[in-house]
């Protein structure tokens, strides 16, 4: 009966064709392969984001309210040091929700950016013993951040209404995910490049946290668009319009920040995110073809 | 036979970086240093593997059997060739890679079963096996990292061989877990043969590959320099690790010793021809063996002594003594003098052998042996 087993074995085997291992894929030719590879361990990926985010939280007795803790504590340094004693609530109606819309998306994109980075060394263990999509890796961290975005999301919109001001519903139906997504794309982007730099190079990781925090300053999180444009000439207007979060956050805005729809805003803020959108979908098509290639020797440098 | 693995003239260099930061990179490229070395660990590699095979992968440290099973496995690629495999491959590569600590080992079974490429519905049905062969049923809702290291790796191993591969890699894990476990394991491997999957092991172990391998391979040096059944790849395998031993000790002893000596010939039995370093002698049960030999002495060497080993090819001690052992006063020796010792009515079982012989001081250092 062993018998019959193996030779059932060999027979079938033999009906199956050669397929090579870890073959070299051209620029535009890989990129189909490689995000079908990603698309066939799917359970794999959401087991993954599920062990980041039950593993952050394991064995501490607040569990979840923890990933609130840290955004509501900067909301109120924000709210007393900035809106307060620099005065910014003054020229900035319902000061907390305006604040809160922009962390909560900034966390998104740093929660992105920084853990995807260390996600491929953090997984050294399995990258050096077992053959997978790598970038796998990457992509559980943009699920967990995505997560607690989800729950930041959800105060967010519950404070807008619970503390009578509002939701701006026809907005939120493009600028929510429009907001959203802009901010995924570029932080899975730049998560996936620096991940594979970061293998080479571990400067990467310490670089990327200068970089966002010189970022949470460009970006009208604390300070609203009109103390730009007017500190500003046109010129640095148009630059800071460059940061495609700026017009993530500002986009996000338009939907939960109801007593701010009288301030100005750039012109055609909608186009203009949409345009970033597109652009890190091309970047997120560039760094994975730059990801592909750095990770055939990830298990010897790593 | 269907080949399932085809390995076709594969070469793999690493480069041995020597930094790690940007700094070190910037001094580096600014003294004009060369940031890498390269290393050569697989040169033009060909290899064929046909379903159902088991196949030992042995040899030295560094001489790539583990950088081999890797390209096979799709986690290193190759810088020149071809790797193909035929059907679905499961790497016991390192057991429990992607285990989690902070998780129970209920989560961790699914995640590790689906790292090793299970879905979920499989590992569902599976999942009682699993946890049946582990042996820890009563442990498997908690966390791993209160595990003791044995329970962990038989909660890894039990995971991994229930993935269901027609193709196996296999580096160095096979003895895990305390006897009970290990023979459970073996038994796994055997039916893993019997339903005809193949099994590509990468081992240091001679007993372990002879038990499992129909073939070994022995790689030096990043190259092929044998391809035979067990036996005899070890063997080989085994001159060559002699050799090394033997210099490195013979080097050592010499510059301990006062005394120079050299074994001039050495002779089994009267009549038996040596052929490559192999003498030509076969005995039966019960026949004597005689040690004979030439010995020169450069010095005046008193008290010296001869040691004579007899071993398996697999490095197994049959039996040995030495002058010492046998209260032999040997003298001063001076010049060429000959040695002859016999060990009357041998029983030893069939296989081929190996016999040492060693010269030496007074005080057991080695001045030449063959």
């Amino acid at each position: 009966m062993s018998n019959s087993a193996a030779e059932s074995r060999a027979e079938r085997l033999s009906h199956e064709p050669l397929r090579e291992v870890a073959v070299a894929r051209g620029f535009w030719s890989g990129t189909l392969p490689s995000w079908r590879a990603v698309w066939g361990r799917r359970e794999l990926l959401l087991l993954l984001t599920r062990r980041e985010v039950r593993a952050r939280y394991k064995d501490s007795a607040l569990g979840l309210t923890w990933s609130l803790v840290r955004p509501l504590v900067q909301l109120l340094i924000y709210w007393v040091a900035i809106g307060r004693f620099l005065g910014a609530s003054r020229s900035i109606p319902e000061f907390h929700i305006f604040i809160y819309s922009g962390l909560a998306l900034w966390q998104l994109f740093t929660d992105t950016v920084s853990t995807a980075t260390t996600s491929v060394v953090g997984n050294a263990g399995i990258i050096r013993k077992i053959h997978l999509p790598r970038e796998i890796f990457p992509l559980s961290a943009v699920g967990s951040a995505l997560f607690n975005f989800g729950i930041q999301f959800v105060i967010l919109a519950l404070a807008c209404l619970l503390t009578g001001s509002g939701i701006n519903w026809v907005t939120a139906l493009w600028a929510v995910p429009l907001a959203t997504l802009t901010t995924l794309v570029w932080g899975t982007a730049l998560g996936m490049f620096l991940a594979a730099a970061n293998v080479y190079m571990r400067d990467v990781q310490h670089l990327v946290e200068v970089g966002l925090m010189v970022g949470f300053w460009l970006t009208p999180i604390v300070y609203s668009w009109q103390m730009v444009a007017g500190a500003a000439g046109p010129r640095i207007a148009e630059l800071y319009l460059a940061n495609p979060m700026s017009l993530a956050v500002m986009s996000l805005q338009r939907a939960t920040w109801v007593a701010g729809a009288g301030q100005p805003v750039p012109a055609q803020l909608p186009l203009l995110t949409l345009g970033a959108f597109a652009a890190g979908l091309g970047l997120l098509f560039l760094a994975q073809r730059w990801f592909d290639r750095m990770q055939r020797n990830f298990a010897q440098e790593i | 036979m269907v080949d399932v693995i085809r390995v076709e003239h594969v070469t793999k260099r690493f480069a041995l970086r020597k930094v790690k930061s940007l700094k070190e990179s910037v001094f580096a490229v600014a003294r004009g240093q060369a940031n890498s070395e390269r290393f050569t660990a697989l040169d033009d590699v060909s290899i064929e593997i046909a379903a159902g095979e088991s196949v030992g992968l042995v040899g030295p440290n560094g001489s790539g059997k583990s950088t081999l099973l890797k390209l096979i496995g799709g986690i290193l690629a190759p810088d020149a060739g071809r790797v193909s495999v035929r059907g679905r491959l499961a790497a016991l590569l390192e057991l429990g890679a992607g285990f989690h600590p902070d998780l129970t080992g209920r989560e961790n079974v699914y995640l590790n079963a689906s790292i090793l490429g299970l879905s979920r519905s499989e590992t569902d049905r599976y999942f009682d096996d699993i946890v049946d062969f582990s042996g820890i049923p009563e442990r498997i809702d908690s966390q791993v990292k209160f595990y003791s290291s044995g329970q962990y790796v038989r909660l890894a191993f039990a995971v991994a061989v229930h993935v269901d591969p027609d193709i196996l890699l296999v580096d160095e894990v096979l003895a895990v877990g305390d006897e009970p476990f290990q023979v459970k394991c073996m038994e796994k491997i055997r039916q893993f043969q019997r339903e005809g999957r193949t099994i590509v092991l990468v081992s240091h172990s001679a007993g372990q590959v002879a038990a499992v391998c129909d073939r070994a391979l022995v790689l030096e040096r990043g190259q092929v320099v044998e391809n035979a059944p067990p036996r005899i790849a070890l063997g080989r395998l085994r001159r060559d690790y002699g050799d090394a031993i033997e210099a490195a000790r013979h080097r050592s002893d010499l510059e301990g010793s006062a005394y120079r000596a050299k074994l001039v010939s050495v002779t089994l039995n009267p009549g038996t021809e040596r052929r490559k370093g192999e003498f030509d002698l076969v005995l039966d049960p019960g026949d004597d063996l005689v040690v004979a030999g030439v010995i020169d002495f450069e010095v005046p060497t008193p008290d010296w002594q001869v040691s004579i080993i007899v071993e398996t090819t697999l490095g197994g001690l049959v039996f040995g003594t030495d002058t010492d052992i046998m209260r032999v006063d040997t003298g001063i020796g001076n010049g060429v003098t000959p040695f002859r010792v016999v060990f009357p009515s041998l029983q030893a079982g069939l296989g081929d052998y190996v016999v040492n012989v060693h010269v030496r001081d007074a005080e057991g250092l080695d001045l030449d042996s063959v």
